[in-house]
C-alpha cells in the first residue's frame, strides 16, 4: 500500500494512468477490507462480543488507520505538503472533498434537522449542494488555473499587494477556526459514545488521530485520509437506511419511495393534532406552564413555597420512615432549589419556556410537508409569519450557498489536481459524492418520523423497544420518555428528542445489530476528523505560507516554511480543542456563522477578481472589510449568545426579519458595491494584473501559436 | 505579454454565456421553485412537488449543472485551442 504515496516526479500520461489504477486497487481492497472489518465484528458480536469493546475496536482501528496513512505519506517537500503535489485525479479529489465537507453537523445534525423541522430543513440540503454550483462556475477553474498554494495567495496576486493578502489570512482564520471548534466538540462527542471515556480525553484522543495526519504529512496525507474516510463515512450513512426502507415499503432504494411514507406521516399528523390524549397530554404541559408563569408574577412568594413544599416532603418521608432512596431524593430536591431571587426567576422562566413549547401540537414540530410558517391567505398575523419565515428561509439558502462557494479548505483543495480540466471534472465529482449523503438524509429523516408517528406513538410503555431505554440512559438531554399523563400509553407529546440522535440511533431503530450502531459512530468520527483535517490545514497554511513566508520573510527555505506549518499546526489544534473543551454556548450557531463570515469576505473579492478586470487593491480591500464588519455587527447586535459575550444591550433590531444565521445577506451585496464603487473612484490595476486576469481565464492561452 | 485574439475573446464569450445561462437554471430551481413552493404543493409521485424538489429535484438539477459545465468548456477548450496539452 505504501507505493501509492510515494513520491512520484514523472507527471507524463502513462505514470499518471498507472497511478489512478493503482489508487483504484488499493482503495478496492481497503473498501473489501472495511467490509471484512465489519463482519468479522458483526460474527464477534453474536458469539458474545460486549457492546463497549465493539465501540472501542472502532475507535482504534480507525484512528489507527488515519494515523497510519499519516506516516505513509509524511513529507516536506513543499508541493506535496501544500498541494499534495497536484496530481490528485479527479475522483479522488472528488471523494476527499466530500469528505472533507461533511462534517459532523452533515453527518449528525442534518437529518436530525430536517427530522425537527422539516421543510424547513431541507433549506440546509439545498444550501450545501446547490453552493458547488457557484464553486464550478464561478472559482475552481480559474483558482485552479492561478494555481498557488492557498487562496490568500491568490487574493495578494490579483489585488497587487500584502493589504488584500493579509484581509484574507484574516478572514480564513476566522471562519476555519470557528468551524475547527465545532469539528473537534464533535469529535469529543462521538468518541465519549464509542468507548465511554471523558468528553474532555475523548477530545485529544480524537485530536492525536487528526495531528498525525495532518502533522506528517500536510495535504498529500490529508487528501488520502479523506478519500479513505469518505468511503467509511458513505457506507455507513446509507447501510441502516437502506435497511429501515426495506424494514417499511420491502423497496431497498429509500430515495425514491419516501414519498409514500411521508403521505402517510401527514394523514397521521391530522390524527395527533385531535387525537384526545395527546390533547392531555398537552394540557397538563399548559398547566405547568401557567403554574411557572404565577410563579415568576411574585418570585419571593413562589421562592418560600417551594422550599416549604420540599422541606415538607422530606419531612414527611422521615416521619413515616419512607425508603431511603426517597428520602435521598428529596434531600437532594430541597438542596437543589435555587438560592437567590435572580436564579430562582431564572429557573422559573425556564420552565415557563419548556412547558410552553412542549404544549405545542405534534411536540412543537411542523408538518413536515409544510412549507414555511403561518398562512398566505390568513388575518394579518398570519401572512406576516408566512412573509417573514419564507424570506428567512431564502435568505439561508443563500447564504450556505454562496460560504460554501467561499470557504478557503473547500477552495483549497482545487489547487491540487493535475490540470484546470481536471479540477472542473473534479468539481463534478465532489458533488456527486456529497449528493448521495445529502439525497439520502430526507428520506431517512422520514422514515424515522414513520417509524415514531405510525409505529411507536400508541404502543405501550412497557413495550417500546430498547433503543429509546438505552439513548435515554446515555443522556436525557439527546431523548427523554415520560408518561406525562400515567395512562401507560405512550403519546407522541411524552418524548423529547433531540435531533443529534436520530442518524445515531437509526441502526438501533431499524433493528440492526450493535456493529452497525458502532460503524455509524465511526462514519460520524471520520465526517468530523476529516473536515477537522482541512481546516487545520487551511489555517497552518494561511500563518505559515501567507503571513511568514510570503509577508515576513520572503527568503525562508522552503524546509523551515513546512516545519513552521507543522509546528503551528500543533498550537492551533491545541488552541481549538481548549475552546471546544469549554463547550462553548451554541455549537450550531457557530458552524452557521462561519458560512457567512465566508460569504461575506471571500466570494465578493474572488469572483469579482476573475470576472472585472477593473477591480483594484483598494476596492477589494476595502469590499473584503465592509462585507465581513456588516456580517459581524448584524451578528454581534442580534444573536442572544454574542449579544451576551460583547456585553451589546441595546433592544434587538433585526432588518427585514431576517434572523442572525443569515447575517451573511447584508454582509455580500455591501461587499460586492464596496469593491465596485470604490475600485471604479481608484486607478484601474496595473496591465501586469491585467494580464495576470486573462491568464487564469484560458486553460492555456497559447499565445503566437493561436 | 502578446494581445489575445479574437478567437480567445470567443471563446471567453461563450464561457460567459453558458455561465449565464446555468445560473439562471440554478436560480429558478433553488429560489423561484422556493418561493412559489405554497403553490407547488402538486402531488409528485407521492411528494409535494416542491418538497420533492427541496429534497431531491434540486439536488439532480445542481449535479447536472456541473456535470454539463465541465462537459461543454474542456469541449470548448479544445474547439479554442485553448486546452492544456498532456
Amino acid at each position: 500500500m505504501a507505493g501509492m504515496f510515494e513520491h512520484g516526479a514523472k507527471t507524463d500520461s502513462a505514470s499518471t494512468a498507472s497511478f489512478k489504477s493503482q489508487l483504484n486497487k488499493v482503495y478496492g481492497w481497503y473498501t473489501g477490507g472495511f467490509m471484512a472489518f465489519v463482519i468479522v465484528l458483526a460474527i464477534l458480536e453474536q458469539m458474545g462480543l460486549p457492546r463497549n469493546y465493539i465501540g472501542f475496536i472502532f475507535l482504534l482501528a480507525t484512528v489507527a488507520l488515519y494515523a497510519g496513512i499519516g506516516v505513509m505519506s509524511r513529507t516536506s517537500d513543499a508541493s506535496e505538503y501544500y498541494v499534495a503535489g497536484r496530481r490528485v485525479p479527479a475522483l479522488y479529489n472528488g471523494m476527499a472533498t466530500g469528505a472533507d465537507w461533511m462534517s459532523a453537523a452533515s453527518f449528525i445534525g442534518m437529518a436530525g434537522t430536517v427530522y425537527l423541522s422539516g421543510y424547513g430543513g431541507l433549506a440546509f440540503i439545498m444550501g450545501w449542494t446547490g453552493g458547488y454550483c457557484l464553486v464550478a462556475l464561478f472559482l475552481a477553474p480559474y483558482m485552479r488555473k492561478f494555481g498557488q498554494f492557498t487562496i490568500p495567495d491568490f487574493l495578494g496576486a490579483r489585488f497587487e499587494g500584502n493589504l488584500p493578502r493579509f484581509i484574507g489570512i484574516v478572514g480564513a482564520i476566522l471562519c476555519s477556526f470557528v468551524y475547527v471548534v465545532a469539528q473537534i466538540y464533535g469529535v469529543g462527542l462521538i468518541t465519549t459514545r464509542l468507548s465511554g471515556l471523558a468528553f474532555e480525553v475523548g477530545i485529544f484522543v480524537g485530536l492525536g488521530g487528526i495531528l498525525v495526519c495532518s502533522f506528517l504529512g500536510g495535504m498529500r496525507a490529508v487528501t488520502w485520509t479523506q478519500v479513505a474516510q469518505y468511503i467509511i463515512l458513505i457506507v455507513a450513512y446509507l447501510i441502516p437506511v437502506v435497511w429501515l426502507s426495506v424494514k417499511q415499503t420491502g423497496i431497498p432504494i429509500p430515495q425514491a419511495i419516501y414519498g409514500y411514507q411521508l403521505q402517510k406521516i401527514t394523514e397521521r399528523e391530522k390524527q395527533l393534532r385531535a387525537d384526545p390524549k395527546e390533547l392531555e397530554v398537552r394540557a397538563i404541559f399548559k398547566e405547568r406552564a401557567d403554574a411557572a408563569d404565577a410563579k415568576l408574577k411574585d418570585v419571593p412568594a413562589a421562592m418560600a413555597a417551594d422550599l416549604a413544599a420540599a422541606q415538607k416532603r422530606v419531612d414527611d418521608l422521615k416521619g413515616a420512615n419512607g425508603p431511603a432512596a426517597d428520602v435521598q431524593a428529596a434531600e437532594k430536591a430541597l438542596a437543589a432549589l435555587p438560592k437567590t431571587a435572580a436564579d430562582a426567576k431564572k429557573a422559573y422562566e425556564g420552565a415557563k419556556t419548556s412547558n410552553t413549547a412542549r404544549a405545542a401540537p405534534l411536540a412543537g414540530m411542523p408538518n413536515h410537508a409544510q412549507q414555511f410558517a403561518g398562512d398566505p391567505n390568513g388575518d394579518e398575523k398570519a401572512r406576516a409569519t408566512f412573509d417573514t419565515s419564507r424570506r428567512n428561509f431564502l435568505a439561508l439558502i443563500f447564504c450556505l450557498m454562496v460560504g460554501t462557494a467561499a470557504l478557503p479548505h473547500i477552495l483549497m483543495r482545487y489547487y491540487t489536481t493535475p490540470s484546470v480540466k481536471e479540477a472542473r471534472d473534479s468539481v463534478t465529482w465532489s458533488l456527486f459524492f456529497i449528493f448521495l449523503l445529502y439525497f439520502t438524509a430526507p428520506a431517512l429523516a422520514v422514515l424515522v418520523k414513520y417509524e415514531v408517528f405510525n409505529v411507536l406513538v400508541g404502543t405501550p410503555f412497557d413495550k417500546l423497544p430498547a433503543w429509546i431505554g438505552t439513548w435515554a440512559k446515555v443522556d436525557p438531554a439527546l431523548l427523554s420518555v415520560a408518561d406525562i399523563n400515567k395512562d401507560g400509553i405512550f403519546q407522541l407529546a411524552e418524548m423529547r428528542i433531540s435531533g443529534d440522535i436520530i442518524v445515531l440511533a437509526t441502526p438501533e431503530i431499524g433493528g440492526l445489530p450493535y456493529v452497525v450502531s458502532g460503524m455509524v459512530a465511526a462514519g460520524g468520527l471520520a465526517a468530523a476528523l476529516s473536515t477537522a483535517d482541512g481546516l487545520l490545514l487551511t489555517i497552518a497554511n494561511a500563518l505559515s505560507h501567507d503571513l511568514y513566508y510570503k509577508m515576513i520573510d520572503p527568503n525562508a527555505p522552503t524546509s523551515r516554511r513546512v516545519a513552521i506549518s507543522k509546528a503551528l499546526l500543533v498550537v492551533v489544534a491545541l488552541a481549538a480543542a481548549y475552546v471546544a473543551a469549554q463547550k462553548p454556548a451554541d455549537i450550531l450557531f457557530l458552524v452557521s456563522a462561519a458560512f457567512s463570515f465566508a460569504a461575506a469576505t471571500f466570494f465578493p473579492a474572488l469572483v469579482l477578481g476573475i470576472f472585472w478586470k477593473r477591480a483594484n487593491k483598494w476596492g477589494a480591500s476595502l469590499g473584503m472589510v465592509a462585507g465581513l464588519g456588516t456580517t459581524m455587527y448584524y451578528m454581534v447586535t442580534t444573536q442572544t449568545w454574542l449579544r451576551g459575550v460583547f456585553g451589546v444591550t441595546s433592544p434587538v433590531e433585526l432588518w427585514f426579519g431576517i434572523l442572525p444565521i443569515s447575517a451573511g445577506v447584508f454582509g455580500v451585496p455591501v461587499g460586492i458595491a464596496t469593491i465596485i464603487i470604490v475600485s471604479l473612484l481608484t486607478k484601474a490595476p496595473s496591465q501586469e494584473t491585467q494580464d495576470l486576469v486573462e491568464h487564469v481565464r484560458y486553460p492555456d492561452l497559447k499565445l503566437g501559436q493561436a | 505579454m502578446q494581445k489575445i485574439s479574437e478567437r480567445h475573446r470567443q471563446y471567453w464569450q461563450k464561457n460567459l454565456r453558458i455561465t449565464g445561462i446555468l445560473l439562471v437554471i440554478w436560480f429558478v430551481v433553488t429560489f423561484v421553485v422556493s418561493y412559489f413552493a405554497r403553490d407547488l404543493s402538486f402531488n409528485f409521485f407521492g411528494w409535494p412537488f416542491s418538497v420533492w424538489m427541496g429534497g431531491q429535484g434540486a439536488l439532480v438539477v445542481y449535479c447536472v449543472i456541473i456535470w454539463y459545465y465541465a462537459r461543454y468548456m474542456n469541449k470548448l477548450d479544445i474547439e479554442h485551442n485553448v486546452h492544456e496539452e498532456d
